[in-house]
């Protein structure tokens, strides 16, 4: 019974090492704002998420505590963590920095240009 | 077991001084945001391994708590850059 325990913490433990590294490669190799933000909002999720999974496993299976604010903070940071992702990609398009020449398309720049049509348009009125 | 977990801590540790190189030299003020906001990320899986070295389970609600703020941190720093401005005061609406 301890192996079997002993063996989920340490692959839960060792695949949240393996995505907080990348993140570390990701946001320091990466050549523009967008994909910087890309990289430390998944992959940093996910790896966080794998950590505390195999610490709830070690307090569970080792010491039979139960702990259930873990596993809040396992569903609180599932749900805030692409929500804090989107908001810092979008205040970096509002504030004007721009994207590397290695992007192709930009399809939110149409509608940015259009909702300031209209707002210039409902000033007028 | 906690030769383990000793060197996990400090890998952890390691990747958050890597992303404090891309707070202390981001071109932009979004990339010191994006780093801040892995920073913080990675202080709530490091507090959770330090809770496993000491062997208690009180440093658990200290999880919770880092998660909350550095969430009110994120989206008030990057309501800042968007707007200008945090708490708005629009009486004509």
């Amino acid at each position: 019974m301890t192996v079997i325990a002993n063996i989920l913490i340490v692959t839960s433990i060792l695949v949240g090492l393996i995505f907080t590294f990348v993140t570390m490669i990701g946001i320091l190799r990466l050549p523009d704002v967008y994909t910087r933000a890309h990289a430390a909002s998944k992959s940093a999720t996910l790896g966080v998420l794998s950590i505390l999974l195999g610490v709830f496993f070690h307090f569970w299976l080792k010491e039979d505590h139960f702990s259930i604010s873990l596993l809040l903070g396992i569903v609180f940071l599932f749900i805030t963590s692409p929500i804090g992702g989107h908001l810092m990609g979008r205040a970096a398009y509002m504030s004007g920095v721009k994207p590397t020449d290695l992007t192709v398309g930009d399809d939110l720049k149409e509608a940015v240009n259009e909702a300031r049509e209209q707002n210039m348009k409902r000033l007028k009125d | 077991m906690m030769t383990f977990i000793w060197v996990s801590l400090i890998l952890v540790v390691l990747s958050m001084i890597g992303i404090m190189f891309r707070v202390f030299r981001g071109p932009s003020v979004p990339d010191r945001l994006i780093a801040l906001d892995g920073i913080g990320v990675m202080l709530i899986s490091a507090i959770a391994l330090i809770s496993i070295l000491f062997d208690t389970a009180f440093f658990i609600d200290v999880i919770l708590l880092i998660a909350i703020m550095s969430f009110i941190g994120t989206v008030s720093f990057s309501k800042f850059i968007e707007k200008g401005e945090i708490i708005e005061r629009d009486r004509n609406r």
